[in-house]
């Protein structure tokens, strides 16, 4: 049908987040959260929601919100208040929930998104505090039952402007804004254990010969990987348009809004409910939890807590310490390992070897035994110091590998280390002559390569070096055996 | 004195045991309840042996506490972890509580015995405890009249002197109401002035728990053990407790006392009016001044008042719904025939009714006009108080417009139930303190109470203001014919 000849389609994208927040205790009562415990092990007649049973608020997940406020560049409420918002759900003790309605404690905001080529601000809506709801499980049977663990548990809820227009930007909102909360420490969000879940509201702009037409909005439930965000957003854009060519009426505004959730076997989003069907959820404000007045003294309190974000953080290890973008976000990417470095710099260490062996070393090993370089039990003094004397030749770069796996369980410093290991770089020429000789004189092949056939000669030089440095234990500097190799083997003239 | 205060200190002395007191106590509560069914629940043999361990707390030379061996009881939506707390309801009856109210445990550690637990309106609702599980508790000066509500059970326990104290909760006038339909002292202390934990809600920003006795002696030492801050209550003051026994005996002369002539106009019976009247002129002969005020908003207070409790209470009721504890339909069809099924046949009529009323208030389209407004009217209503108590220091009104009326006469029509708390609504909109005193007589010999209202906080001026008139009359003295039974 030529009527409609799409010209041009433009996604739209708000999201919601819903972050867990990394207090002690729950939202309102003293019980510990808990993530696989027993069944009902975490709870009290408060997350029970017992008759008679009144809610505090826990400070702890108020500061936190206003951090993360502060962090994306909210305007943080003086005043805010505690709502209920009231459905009927057998994971909902008190069949309410208690959130905040219309003064959420943090009100509009921004967030920006860097990017070499396209960059890009997306507005922060709002962020509020909430209680999560515990879960309920199906597969038992007849029954289903109830496990209250979970019911309580702190949640910052971050909702956006529709400010994003690609999954692959919606990736990398996801992706920044997961390492701001785990960097101000408001949150683990181990997506694993549902501790950051997200929600795309999506739908699209078709620009057609007849003018301008938007799809009606779908909002996608607990998505809990950044790459299922992009491809649930991806698969549903395409989805829309094709529904919209089929289906004259499929128009926001006409057709319902609907909730979708994502299979990700499938690989496809799958119609949940209407929004017209939706709950009036009867909000009121709750009687039991005074309203919070937040100070400025309490402001700037906080405001002390907040560490430089990882964006800043990349650009400035960009432009004041001369680090490829790449390597700033691989270094920034973990506050601890970013921390890490720059205390090593503090130490005396060498920026540029610094940086390489914060990845190719310190990250690898941590990532080797999935832990973070916090946990390795290194000092800043010590990685420094290997730094230094990788970089002053006193040792090669494989040592310094041996070196490092060596410091995980000996408290010696990296020069002990080397020399205890024999590892330290052999700059003597004699002694590395007689080394490169003994590996002539043993390999003859190779050296019939290295004299007489142009095709094998590189591969062949290469080994003898590695055979040099087998026969040194390590100690010889790789790069004079290379000298050396060449000027013995190369034909005298008679 | 009083005969709460008399009896702990007989008992602190060693004069008497705790365990003859409770004997005495458990006597005079077998032969009168059953003719007004005042306690739903109370265990002898659990009363005797808290008496017994009291005396041997005596005996082992520790000193007793305020309330030694002083027999209590508590309405029923006041949680206790020793017996039911069922809030006259079949959707609770059956629930004991993991824990004990925040005054609960304020009265054990004074040393106090809880006998038992007393009738009120299913989860509080009502004006006359005829809406009980348990059935209606009857008025002990004529049983063929309703004692008021929603307290009426701890009112009767303590009019018919089975105790002589006694808790209840009053979120409308639940307090104050029975008090004065039944010729005792009820006391509603300020928002936030007793902790709300362990009080199972009905309005939550209404209600307060509170004494009954029968004198202001002993309302005040009453007060005194249950005030308090509770971490566990945000809304509970983070303030001192006066020692309201000694702030009695504060003088009162000079001491304003305002009236507002729209509280003495249309549908007030005359014996009341002219009871309530001759009190006040009796204040002016202690030396108080009498001061008009004016109370602009005081018609909208009852629409304003039923609005935001029934609209708290559609929330703070969802919880029961057959899922984790209390009544559950037998045979659900499924989930929604669960929570319908169960509610709608835990639940009693007036329930019902007040969360269907409160869940349309809040409903999506009405929620401005409803909920909304009366918040706004609430406001209002605050601030004609504020400027009230510039001019004056308590206010006196009548607490009910009527005395005690009969059993199933409004019944049938909520709308005449509801206005029987016209006059006391105020206190609790406005989070103020009220006290329900005797003082006189209707010509069916029934009593009659009149109010006076205190500032927020202002338990202390309230208390020896209603102290002060005590000691001029001897209304407070008067028990119906079955306390001496």
């Amino acid at each position: 049908m030529s009527a409609k000849q799409i010209l041009k389609t433009r996604i739209i994208v708000g999201m919601e987040i819903h972050v867990q927040l990394r207090t002690q205790t729950k939202m309102f009562c003293g019980c510990g959260l808990s993530f696989d415990a027993p069944p009902n092990s975490h709870v009290c007649p408060v997350c029970l929601g017992h008759p008679g049973t009144l809610p505090v608020i826990n400070k702890q997940a108020l500061r936190f919100a206003i951090l993360a406020g502060l962090a994306m560049n909210c305007r943080i409420a003086s005043y805010t208040k505690w709502d209920r918002k009231n459905y009927f759900y057998p994971d909902l003790p008190k069949n309410y929930q208690v959130s905040q309605y219309d003064l959420p404690i943090c009100g509009e905001g921004h967030f920006d998104l860097p990017s070499e080529t396209d960059p890009q601000t997306i507005r922060i809506r709002r962020a509020h505090l909430e209680e999560d709801a515990g879960k309920n499980i199906h597969d038992t049977g007849a029954h289903t039952l109830v496990d209250l663990n979970r019911a309580g548990t702190p949640l910052l809820e971050i909702v956006t402007e529709p400010d994003i227009h690609s999954a692959a930007d919606a990736y990398a909102f996801c992706a920044e804004l997961h390492r701001l909360v785990t960097y101000i420490g408001i949150s683990d969000a181990n997506m694993q254990m549902g501790q950051m879940r997200f929600e795309p509201n999506v739908n699209v702009e078709i620009t057609h010969r007849e003018g301008l037409s938007k799809t009606p909005i779908a909002e996608i439930k607990n998505l809990n990987s950044f790459r299922s965000v992009k491809n649930a957003i991806d698969y549903e854009a395409q989805r829309q348009i094709a529904a919209w060519e089929a289906n004259p009426g499929y128009e926001l505004g006409q057709a319902a809004n609907e909730n979708r959730g994502w299979n990700d076997d499938r690989g496809v989003t799958e119609f949940q409910r209407t929004k017209e069907a939706a709950h009036d959820y009867r909000y009121l404000p709750d009687p039991d939890l005074v309203p919070v007045t937040i100070s400025e003294t309490m402001m700037k309190e906080i405001r002390t807590d907040l560490p430089e974000l990882p964006i800043a953080r990349r650009k400035r290890f960009v432009s004041d310490l001369q680090l490829s973008s790449k390597d700033a976000e691989t270094i920034v990417d973990h506050r601890a390992t970013a921390d890490l470095f720059e205390d090593a710099i503090e130490a005396g260490g060498p920026t540029d070897m610094l940086s390489k062996q914060m990845i190719n070393i310190w990250l690898s090993l941590a990532n080797d035994r999935q832990t973070d370089i916090a946990n390795l039990g290194v000092s800043a003094a010590g990685i420094a110091e290997l730094a230094g004397i990788t970089d002053r030749g006193d040792i090669n770069k494989s040592a310094a590998k041996q070196i490092a796996e060596a410091m995980l369980s000996d408290k010696q410093s990296p020069r002990e280390l080397a020399k205890h290991l024999g590892l330290v770089q052999v700059k003597d020429t004699a002694a590395t002559q007689a080394w490169v000789q003994q590996a002539i004189d043993n390999n003859a092949p190779a050296v019939q390569d290295v004299l007489s056939n142009p095709k094998k000669a590189k591969a062949a030089v290469g080994f003898l070096r590695g055979q040099v440095m087998r026969i040194s234990g390590g100690q010889a500097d790789p790069k004079l055996v290379g000298e050396l190799i060449e000027k013995l083997l190369t034909p005298k003239p008679d | 004195m009083g005969e709460v205060i008399d009896t702990a200190a007989l008992v602190r002395s060693g004069s008497s045991s705790a365990a003859d007191v409770m004997d005495a106590c458990l006597k005079r509560i077998n032969s009168r309840d059953k003719a007004v069914n005042a306690l739903v629940s109370y265990d002898e043999d659990r009363a005797r042996a808290d008496a017994a361990r009291i005396d041997k707390k005596r005996a082992d030379g520790q000193t007793l506490g305020k309330l030694a061996g002083v027999p209590v009881v508590v309405k029923d939506n006041i949680c206790t972890e020793f017996s039911r707390t069922t809030c006259g309801s079949k959707i609770l009856e059956s629930y004991v509580s993991q824990f004990n109210a925040f005054v609960v445990d304020q009265l054990i550690d004074a040393d106090a015995v809880i006998v038992g637990k007393a009738n009120l309106d299913e989860f509080a609702m009502g004006s006359s405890t005829e809406f009980s599980l348990h059935g209606g508790t009857l008025n002990p000066w004529d049983t063929q009249r309703v004692p008021g509500g929603s307290s009426g059970g701890p009112a009767v326990a303590v009019a018919s002197r089975m105790v002589s104290a006694s808790l209840g909760s009053d979120t409308g006038g639940s307090i104050r109401q029975p008090a004065s339909f039944c010729g005792v002292v009820g006391l509603k202390p300020s928002y936030g002035r007793v902790s709300r934990y362990g009080l199972v809600a009905y309005g939550s920003s209404l209600d307060q728990i509170g004494p009954f006795a029968t004198s202001v002696d002993d309302a005040a030492l009453m007060l005194e053990v249950i005030a308090g801050h509770d971490d566990r209550d945000s809304t509970s003051v983070n303030e001192d407790v006066p020692v309201y026994t000694d702030a009695l005996h504060q003088p009162i002369d000079g001491k304003r006392v305002g009236v507002c002539d729209a509280c003495f106009a249309e549908g007030l019976s005359d014996d009341v009016r002219l009871s309530v009247e001759s009190s006040i002129e009796k204040m002016r002969d202690a030396g108080c001044e009498i001061v008009p005020i004016a109370l602009p908003h005081m018609k909208y207070a009852i629409a304003s008042y039923y609005m935001i409790a029934m609209a708290e209470a559609s929330s703070n009721l969802a919880r029961f719904d057959g899922v984790h504890y209390g009544y559950r339909a037998a045979e659900p069809r499924d989930l929604a025939d669960m929570y319908a099924t169960s509610r709608g046949e835990g639940f009693g009529a007036e329930v019902k009714r007040r969360i269907m009323m409160g869940t349309y208030a809040l409903s999506s389209g009405y929620y401005d006009a409803y909920y909304l407004k009366a918040l706004k009217v609430r406001r209002l209503i605050k601030v004609d108080f504020d400027a009230a108590y510039q001019r004056c220091d308590v206010i006196a009104l009548p607490v009910a417009p009527t005395t005690a009326f009969a059993v199933g006469e409004k019944v049938e029509d909520p709308l005449a139930m509801y206005l029987s708390d016209m006059y006391t609504v105020f206190a609790n909109l406005a989070g103020l303190c009220a006290i329900s005193l005797p003082c006189g007589f209707d010509g069916s010999g029934l009593p009659i109470g009149w109010q006076l209202m205190g500032q927020p906080l202002g338990e202390s001026t309230l208390l020896s203001m209603a102290h002060h008139y005590q000691s001029m009359t001897d209304y407070h003295l008067q028990a119906p014919e079955l306390a001496t039974k």
